[in-house]
């Protein structure tokens, strides 16, 4: 069998990429959440809050553990597997990867130490900078590796001298076109994965009627959040396709199915198959001119097309095209629970209503599929470039027999399988045991020397948890100091 | 600019002695693992570095992207030439990593989690070494090479147990440190017996490295040279015999200074890793690129000067921080999160 090397190296990077990406994704959007709950345990005292948080602490260490080591991987697999590239464009991305590394992703390992295992050993306002400090980190991380990504896709400030590049300035790298766009659109998406996470393991825990007070409070809060964040995702997620329709309209072409070197008129594809034979869409619904509303904010906007490129120029159109409708699907599909959500809510239904429940619990790893499908959408629709327009991906593939790569390519299949099954397993046993009982965080806050009033509050709890009562009104008042 | 791209240069050196320090005793730890008794004394183990062991990997990574940042072309060669043994030692960190996660969730899985946790760190420490081992004895030019075993060699082979034996050693003096009873005097004990095996190994990777390297050997040989270089074995022998006395202690009852040896045994990595750079300065990879002709251009140099003046001080002094929070012994901790 003829293997290729290249095409090898790029299933396994992509294999890596895609594992790797599961895991910031929730991450991100959940330590901000564990930040945001510690800060309100501080400031209102209230238990259930210390609750959340120190809850979902533990899903985040597994899920922050299992980011680090898929994500030590890639930093070397540039130069491993794409040695051509990483000479070639190691004055740009090289500072860019160290920034990253300096300014977030020790900060995040230095505090993450305390954040986990200081709650006993450093007072509740520098655990609670410890978190911050997490929290930050990750989204520092997220901008640096976003910089990186979105160099790649739009290219600024750069001269080329002997086939190499080298940086004019580092503010038009730094900040280039599409980085604002691509940095809002990811942390926003980060955020919102988590939210789901957390919002559906609190719908299953209704559901099975657990921990009824934890788990009301982290579906409303949630659902908040969801019906802010979600409306405002899709108005970056639309700027950013104004912007990739500018800088990158191949990439948009593919996005929407559109093939005439320009098309007016343009409509939305519901559904199409395309096929890159015949260079259009089979079995093509579409609502018409919406497209080009969309795309280009009129009625009868224009839009290049893929013809305008010849094929060896263009990305694989299905994969783009199609990977595209499932981030909006299930974009649009939040948005519908969040407004759900507010309805039940008003009616005073929504943690009754078994329905609405079931649907939030299925949404649980939607934001994850939605993360990877958006990624998807970037990648494959930048090919056949890895620097856009100016580097081909087959052109930097490191010299290396094509068994070695299809050795390391199999043992990662087989080693990732083997860590998501673990991953999903020790998940559903921590979901299965639940947050800490209010007997347990008492325990825990005697342990922080807790100040009185929160001890108090506690106590009153456990004695009502133990007297069968589950409703939530502290008998103790806040601010009792 | 030939002072900049000496200063990332130090700053690489610096990243790889960190590295090597810090997981050196965290993976030295997953060595010394079949050592201990199952349940108290693992946890114990394990507890002792599971909330640094990230922040120790980390310098892994940057010493990574410092050599992808400022000397692209180097880290291109290296990592592309070593594809196999690279591969493989991120393989072993992936299992090990995972490990301190899961085994202290785990119930009927725990032995599996701690044979990854011990094999992973053993594979990733030897690797470690073959690489270093490599690496001193030349990477062949030219593409053609990549198919061939080249980095699997006696010589290459021997550096992997080294370093194993030297980050075996950190862990016992960092064990000895943080534990009291049963598990401090057998850390002593080892500590004991893996300083002998750590000079041995130093003794001969030294010798074998004189002899078959020409370029070495005239570097410390020729003219006074040796007369310069000569404290560095000399102090190698008078720490580690500081080493064996403090570790010894323990044996007549008396222990008090229990970080001490510790410190002798970075001392010692120090004093090996000294004696690598003269063997090999000003070469990145050996007889065929300088960190010079590796350098990034200025422009790059310089926008990673204030990066790396700021945030490298900072850094060490959080880690030093977050250590601090933990200090002390091990058993003094309460339970986690």
């Amino acid at each position: 069998m003829d293997l290729d090397v290249a095409i090898l190296s790029r299933i396994q990077f992509a294999f890596t990429v895609s594992f790797h990406i599961i895991f910031p994704s929730i991450t991100i959007g959940l330590a901000t959440l564990i930040a945001i709950w510690e800060g309100m345990w501080l400031k209102t005292h209230n238990p259930y809050y210390l609750q959340l948080a120190k809850f979902w602490i533990k899903p985040f260490a597994i899920t922050f553990g299992m980011g680090v080591v898929s994500g030590i991987v890639l930093s070397y697999e540039f130069g491993t597997n794409f040695s051509k590239f990483s000479e070639i464009t190691g004055a740009v991305l090289g500072p860019l990867m160290a920034y990253e590394v300096l300014t977030a992703f020790f900060m995040e390992a230095g505090f993450l130490g305390v954040m986990l295992f200081g709650w006993q050993r450093v007072g509740r306002k520098l655990h609670f900078f410890s978190t911050l400090t997490v929290m930050i980190g990750t989204w520092i991380s997220a901008f640096w590796i976003i910089v990186a990504n979105s160099w790649m896709q739009t290219p600024a400030g750069y001269k080329i001298i002997d086939g190499k590049f080298e940086v004019e300035s580092w503010m038009a790298v730094i900040f280039n076109p599409s980085m604002p766009y691509r940095l809002t659109h990811m942390v926003m998406a980060s955020l919102i994965t988590a939210t789901f996470v957390v919002a559906g393991i609190s719908a299953y825990y209704l559901l099975k009627k657990k921990n009824i007070p934890f788990a009301k409070k982290g579906l409303s809060m949630c659902m908040w959040f969801a019906l802010v964040l979600t409306p405002l995702q899709a108005w970056i997620g639309d700027m950013h396709g104004l912007n990739v329709r500018e800088h990158q309209p191949t990439k948009l072409a593919a996005m929407e199915g559109i093939w005439p070197a320009e098309e007016e008129n343009v409509p939305l594809l519901l559904f199409a198959m395309p096929n890159m034979e015949t260079e259009s869409n089979d079995y093509q619904v579409g609502i018409p001119n919406l497209g080009s509303l969309i795309l280009t904010h009129s009625w009868e906007g224009a839009v290049q097309g893929l013809k305008a490129v010849p094929p060896e120029d263009r990305p694989n159109v299905p994969l783009v095209f199609w990977s595209f409708r499932v981030m909006v699907g299930i974009g649009v599909g939040m948005m519908g629970i969040a407004a759900l959500a507010l309805l039940l809510r008003r009616k005073g239904r929504l943690y009754e209503n078994k329905a609405f429940l079931s649907l939030v619990t299925f949404f649980t790893p939607m934001g994850v599929i939605a993360v990877l499908a958006g990624w998807y959408v970037v990648e494959i629709g930048r090919q056949p470039w890895i620097v856009y327009n100016l580097v081909r991906t087959s052109e930097i593939v490191s010299p290396l027999p094509a068994e070695r790569v299809l050795f390391t390519l199999t043992m990662f299949v087989i080693i990732y399988s083997l860590l998501i099954g673990v991953y999903l397993y020790f998940m559903r046993k921590l979901i299965k045991k639940g947050p800490p009982s209010m007997e347990a965080l008492e325990q825990q806050l005697i342990g922080m020397k807790a100040p009185g009033y929160a001890l108090a509050w506690v106590k009153s709890l456990t004695t009502q948890e133990q007297n069968g009562q589950t409703h939530n009104n502290p008998t103790i008042k806040q601010g009792d100091k | 600019m030939m002072d900049l791209a000496f200063f990332y240069f130090l700053v690489l050196g610096f990243a790889i002695f960190m590295y090597v320090l810090l997981d050196g005793f965290d993976l030295g730890i997953g060595i010394l693992y079949p050592w201990f008794d199952q349940d108290g004394e693992r946890d114990h183990l394990m507890r002792s570095i599971s909330h640094v062991w990230d922040g120790n990997e980390t310098w892994l990574v940057f010493g990574g992207v410092v050599l992808f940042a400022a000397f692209p072309a180097a880290y291109a060669g290296i990592t592309s030439t070593f594809y196999l043994p690279i591969m493989l030692m991120l393989f072993a960190l992936i299992f090990r990593g995972v490990a301190f996660e899961y085994r202290f969730k785990s119930d009927t899985s725990r032995p599996y989690w701690d044979f990854a946790f011990s094999a992973g760190s053993a594979i990733a420490a030897f690797c470690q070494g073959m690489l270093l081992g490599s690496i001193v004895q030349g990477v062949p030019a030219g593409v053609d090479s990549l198919s061939s075993l080249h980095w699997l060699t006696p010589f290459s082979i021997l550096t992997g147990f080294a370093v194993m034996a030297g980050y075996a050693l950190l862990a016992a003096c960092y064990l000895f440190m943080k534990s009291r009873g049963r598990i401090q005097e057998h850390a002593a004990k080892l500590g004991k017996q893996l300083l002998l095996i750590t000079i041995l190994a130093m003794v001969i990777v030294s010798v074998w490295t004189v002899a078959s390297q020409v370029e070495i050997r005239q570097r410390w040989f020729s003219g006074f040279n040796f007369l310069w270089l000569s404290p560095l074995p000399i102090i190698t022998l008078v720490v580690a015999l500081l080493a064996w006395k403090d570790l010894n202690s323990h044996a007549n009852g008396t222990v008090h200074h229990e970080g001490r040896p510790f410190w002798y045994a970075a001392t010692l990595f120090l004093l090996g890793f000294a004696g690598l750079v003269v063997g090999l300065f000003p070469y990145l990879i050996p007889r065929q690129l300088t960190f010079m002709e590796a350098a990034s251009p200025d422009s790059s140099l310089l926008f990673l000067l204030p990066g790396v003046c700021i945030f490298v001080p900072l850094i060490c002094t959080y880690t030093l921080w977050g250590y601090r929070v933990f200090a002390g012994k091990v058993e003094d901790y309460q339970e986690g999160y």
